[in-house]
């Protein structure tokens, strides 16, 4: 293949109006297309311009704010910026993470949606070299039991008068204005989203093979038409045995690897330009089709390439395909690539030099190598029945040349892609948010007689109950390295032939974010970096989804930038820097927005495998106690942030809880000094419906009761049970050690309230002389463990045809 | 005792039978290629878990065409022992060296969890350090565990392996070896396959190797 | 010419997919439907030219030695020009 610089530019298209709409390029864009390029684009170089441009790619509207994160620490070896961070954990092993989004194309079609996230970012972990260690998901989807009626435990009165409670609250979806079988529709299309996506994730990982360490899972109405599918992986690569996603060495051959090229995920709107006629009436699927079994061989086959020391760079054709893939390379190396088209494997008749790179077909993966050592390239290939193609080259010059049957179509100098893509500091609006500041008045506190109940209540509620349905759907135990799976605080991983292990938790909270963004962010690091102290990990470095809405909408963009702030406070103060990530803007339907939520993953390093806790209580006759850092009272402003808020009261009022990070870090090293030591035998963050659900939770996996006393106090009932006051562990030992954990306590100024003993079949909380909760514990787990899947199995409306369904 | 651990595309099991093998049970152990002829002389096969070729067609329904597949019922008619664990006791059974076949789970969903399987017998190479009766905790995980067979097959699996509670018990669980001793009606050539099966119409087939944790 | 190749689960054999999208049916309100049975289908492209009873053969071979388990399946197919 010569380089045909001199060949005459390819035909510039008609840049109308109507074209730069459907390539989402403003005028302004434009001109800057014109300059970079010294001449008009052709259509292929506009198509390529409005996905690098696009707001997934180049992080136009968040790159600025971005850069606030903290990203170094002596263990980051890569930080943002490449197609996974890695972290130094020592005996010469490093790990690949990053949590990615796929909240569209989830909706628009949840198996297939939820399927290729998992396989977007298992392909961001080996294309650096790391095989797959485990992967977890973090979901948001809209209410899936409806609100009218009451859930199996609870009381019929209460439920009614709860309806009439939320009617007039600010809770700001669609659905809410939906009666009847409006909303039946809408909870079966949630119900559907919510079975397709689990699926589509099972499906791919598990025959990928690589375990599941469950995650989280969430449900609040403003996910209805925008439900969040985060995906997590995580790696393991020796620290020398890294890749990069850079090209080098001119004369270089480029090589296309894995599946064939197809139509899949080229946008529907570019189909009504000019150019396209023939073919053009063949149906072009926009939904990407994953194919979990052909990347498992790539898997094995890239990281045998990689062992043969003939890969220069390896980047994954993800987003943006063969086009973000060819330009990136280049721009990181500071060189250019070169293809032919023409040698491109593609799966369709007739593609058009537009549709081929932008296409976003699956597994595929552009790999550099070292000239003259191809063949040891295709013979890996060859052995694991892949396709393996030289379609290019490194050129000297830093641009990106495209041909096709040898005539240029594309010739665009790399940065103008990449680093130096529009950048747009959007205007931001301080915004407060529509809710009450105070609790309403119809929800007093303190005269209750049946908090048992109210804990039946909320251990059935939705955000509550056990995700055992989904995570029993999920391998999380394939590779033998799993030390603790789904259904604790965090996932723990060992790596073989070591004594250590990595612990990884992922966390978010829209609802609090909503209220107070930058405080709920702080939150969602502080839970998710306790949630891997309580597995036994040392927090090390994070990873983070920003799901959010319109980012032209300046009230949007605050909320943006405060996230931003309170992830940088935070990640700062628990040493966690961001190692990467993604960025989710325009979750919206018909103007309504999602909650800003920020999701958090962070991985820690757990030194021995044999010292590690879990949230269950392992044996009677153990003593419970309560871990907690000094903060200010918690009051029932902050209740009205809580899940007692939003399924007993049916209302959202006040703040988050408050946090203070110094607090928070002083209760993480205490917890972790405490599992080091061997002194404590459960550890259990306290969260989602506060102390009584935490106890819960530790009684169900042995079926251990427990006879707990609440401390003194004269807040309510309410309050000391369900409220949900941050930096709490809830942790228990033998008798004789209660002493020493409050010393150690001491030293870090953290509080050990001693609150009772375990054992026997009942769970019963005291305050002073009165039961606040008395009851059995098969009771509360059968209604803890059964209620998702009676959810999803109750209520199949009377007549539902699918396809009035869908948008 | 050297064992083979065979490797198929999709395989994704291989490296833990491999692992438990070396580190566990100490044990020489060696990778075999589905595209080989050769056992390399080894003493026992694994079939590891997996989706060998996606299962796409039918798990292991093109697995068993592999050649390595040609000398592994070559090695068994012999006597040889096979273990097949999840897909590879589906391979085992569309190679026709167990009988019936796997189905969709009665549930629809993959399955992965712990479940109590009991000890059937202890007169296989298998089971034999194991007491009747015994109750072991496997780690299951499959799509397709739903056992089936007809009628006269059944009846031989209870005749001949199988005491107390028979397969059509419901949420008993049971841990046979199937395709057994000599003169085993089901034409099966002895002692080779390990199976695990459990109630509630589903056959589970364990992954041992999980249970190294 | 194309063989379509229609594969089921034997009809002696419980179908616990068609036993949902049935159930599925009946709660839905759809009327009539009496049983659900699902499986699969295989269209096969052949090359031209090739003589009829030689496809057919190689037709049922395919379908009974690859595509079918014939312990739990059973399949019909079709030839089409």
């Amino acid at each position: 293949m010569a380089t045909q610089s001199l060949q005459t530019p390819p035909l510039p298209c008609r840049a109308t109006p109507e074209l730069l709409k459907t390539h989402g390029i403003t005028p302004e864009e434009y001109e800057r297309i014109v300059q970079a390029l010294g001449r008009e684009p052709s259509l292929t170089e506009l198509g390529i311009y409005s996905v690098m441009w696009s707001e997934h790619c180049s992080y136009k509207s968040s790159k600025v704010h971005l850069k606030r994160l903290p990203t170094r620490s002596e263990r980051v070896v890569q930080g943002p910026g490449e197609n996974a961070g890695i972290i130094d954990i020592g005996d010469g092993w490093a790990c690949a993470f990053k949590i990615e989004s796929h909240n569209h194309p989830s909706y628009i079609e949840p198996f297939q949606g939820a399927a290729t996230g998992v396989g977007g970012i298992l392909r961001d972990i080996f294309t650096m070299g790391a095989r797959p260690l485990a992967v977890m998901d973090s979901l948001r989807f809209g209410r899936i039991v409806d609100r009218r009626k009451p859930p199996a435990a609870a009381d019929r009165g209460q439920a009614t008068e709860r309806a009439e409670v939320q009617a007039q609250s600010s809770s700001y979806s669609p659905a809410r204005k939906l009666r009847g079988l409006e909303a039946k529709k809408l909870i079966h299309k949630n119900h559907s989203i919510l079975e397709g996506v689990v699926s589509g994730i099972a499906s791919y990982g598990n025959c990928f093979g690589v375990p599941n360490l469950g995650g989280e899972t969430k449900f609040e109405e403003c996910y209805f038409g925008n439900p969040l599918v985060n995906a997590f992986a995580l790696g393991l690569v020796r620290k020398d045995e890294i890749f990069y996603a850079k090209a080098s060495g001119t004369g270089n051959p480029v090589i296309y690897v894995g599946a064939k090229t197809g139509r899949d995920g080229i946008h529907g709107a570019t189909m009504a330009s000019e150019e396209f006629r023939e073919g053009s009436e063949q149906k072009r699927p926009n939904v990407q089709v994953g194919d979990p079994f052909l990347e498992k061989l790539l898997l094995e086959a890239c990281l045998e390439a990689m062992q043969t020391g003939a890969v220069v760079g390896i980047q994954d054709m993800g987003a943006a395909g063969l086009t973000c893939s060819t330009c990136e390379m280049g721009a990181r190396g500071g060189v250019g690539i070169e293809i032919e088209l023409d040698h491109v494997p593609q799966r369709e008749i007739g593609m058009t030099a537009y549709e081929i790179m932008l296409s976003e077909s699956q597994e595929r993966m552009l790999l550099v190598a070292e000239s003259g050592r191809e063949h040891e390239v295709f013979r890996v290939f060859e052995k694991w029945g892949l396709d393996a193609v030289t379609i290019g080259r490194v050129i000297n010059e830093p641009r990106m040349r495209v041909l096709e049957h040898g005539n240029i179509v594309a010739d665009i100098p790399n940065t103008s892609l990449t680093d130096d893509a529009p950048v747009y500091r959007r205007p931001m609006q301080p915004w407060t948010v529509p809710v009450p500041k105070d609790k309403p008045a119809n929800a007093p506190l303190g005269a209750n007689p049946d908090l048992t109940g109210v804990l039946k209540r909320l251990l059935a509620s939705q955000n509550i109950c056990s995700k055992r349905w989904i995570h029993e759907q999920y391998d999380s135990m394939v590779q033998t390295n799993t030390v603790q799976g789904p259904g604790g605080d965090g996932g723990v991983m060992r790596i073989k032939d070591t004594l250590r292990g990595l612990a990884m938790s992922l966390d978010g909270n829209g609802r609090w974010c909503y209220l107070n963004p930058k405080l709920g962010a702080m939150h969602a690091v502080a839970e998710a970096a306790r949630k891997v102290v309580c597995a036994g990990g040392v927090p090390v470095a994070a990873t983070n989804c920003l799901n959010f809405g319109n980012p032209e909408k300046p009230h949007i963009m605050w909320q943006f930038s405060e996230v931003i702030d309170g992830l940088a406070e935070a990640c700062t103060a628990l040493g966690t820097p961001i190692t990467g990530g993604n960025v989710s803007l325009y979750n919206e339907t018909l103007g309504e927005g999602i909650y800003p939520t920020p999701v958090v993953g962070v991985v820690g390093i757990v030194e021995s495998i044999e010292r590690t806790a879990t949230p269950h209580f392992r044996s009677p006759g153990r003593e419970a106690i309560l871990l907690s850092a000094a903060l200010a009272p918690y009051d029932d402003r902050q209740l009205g942030s809580s899940e007692y808020a939003k399924e007993i009261v049916g209302s959202l009022w006040g703040e988050p809880p408050a946090l203070d990070l110094k607090s928070e870090a002083a209760l993480q090293k205490c917890v972790l000094e405490l599992i080091e030591k061997g002194l404590i035998e459960s550890a259990h963050d306290c969260s989602d419906g506060g102390l009584a659900v935490a106890i819960a939770e530790s009684c169900f996996r042995h079926e251990i009761g427990a006879e707990l006393h609440l401390p003194e106090g004269s807040e309510p009932l309410e309050i000391a049970l369900f409220g949900e006051q941050a930096s709490r562990v809830l942790v228990c030992c033998v008798p004789g050690d209660r002493q020493l954990i409050q010393q150690i306590a001491a030293k870090h100024t953290i509080q050990a309230e001693f609150l009772g003993r375990t054992g026997g079949d009942r769970l019963v909380i005291r305050r002073g002389p009165s039961d606040a909760v008395s009851v059995y514990i098969a009771d509360i787990k059968n209604v803890w463990a059964q209620a998702l899947e009676c959810a999803l199995h109750s209520d199949v409306p009377e007549r539902v045809v699918p396809e009035t369904l869908d948008k | 005792m050297k064992f083979g651990v065979l490797v198929f595309p999709g395989s994704n099991c291989d490296h833990d039978a491999y692992h438990v093998i070396a580190a566990a049970a100490k044990q020489p152990v060696t990778f075999l290629w589905h595209a080989s002829h050769d056992l390399e002389n080894c003493d026992a096969i694994i079939v590891p878990g997996g989706f060998a070729y996606g299962d796409y067609l039918r798990t292991g329904a093109i697995a068993k065409f592999a050649p390595i597949m040609q000398e592994v019922s070559r090695f068994a008619a012999g006597g040889g022992l096979v273990l097949g664990i999840c897909n590879g006791f589906q391979i085992l059974c569309e190679a026709g060296l167990l009988p019936g076949a796997l189905m969709r789970n009665a549930g629809l969903k993959y399955i992965c969890k712990p479940v109590k399987l009991r000890v059937e017998s202890t007169d296989t190479p298998f089971t034999s350090a194991c007491t009747e009766g015994e109750v072991l905790e496997i780690p299951i995980g499959h799509m397709e565990g739903n056992y089936f067979c007809d009628a006269d097959t059944l009846a031989e699996l209870n005749r001949e392996n199988l005491r107390g509670d028979g397969w059509g018990a419901r949420a008993q669980i049971a841990y046979g070896p199937c395709g057994r001793a000599s003169g085993n009606p089901c034409a099966e050539p002895e002692r080779r396959v390990c199976a695990l099966r459990a109630g509630d119409g589903i056959c589970q087939q364990g992954r041992f190797g999980h249970g190294s944790q | 010419m194309k063989a379509h190749v229609y594969v089921t689960l034997k009809t002696t054999v419980l179908d616990p997919q068609g036993k949902t999208i049935q159930g599925a049916l009946k709660k839905m309100n759809y009327k009539g439907v009496e049983d659900v049975r699902q499986g699969k289908y295989f269209l096969l492209t052949l090359e031209p030219n090739l003589e009829k009873d030689k496809v057919k053969a190689e037709v049922e071979r395919i379908a009974r030695e690859v595509l079918t388990n014939p312990v739990i399946e059973e399949f019909a197919y079709k030839l089409e020009d």
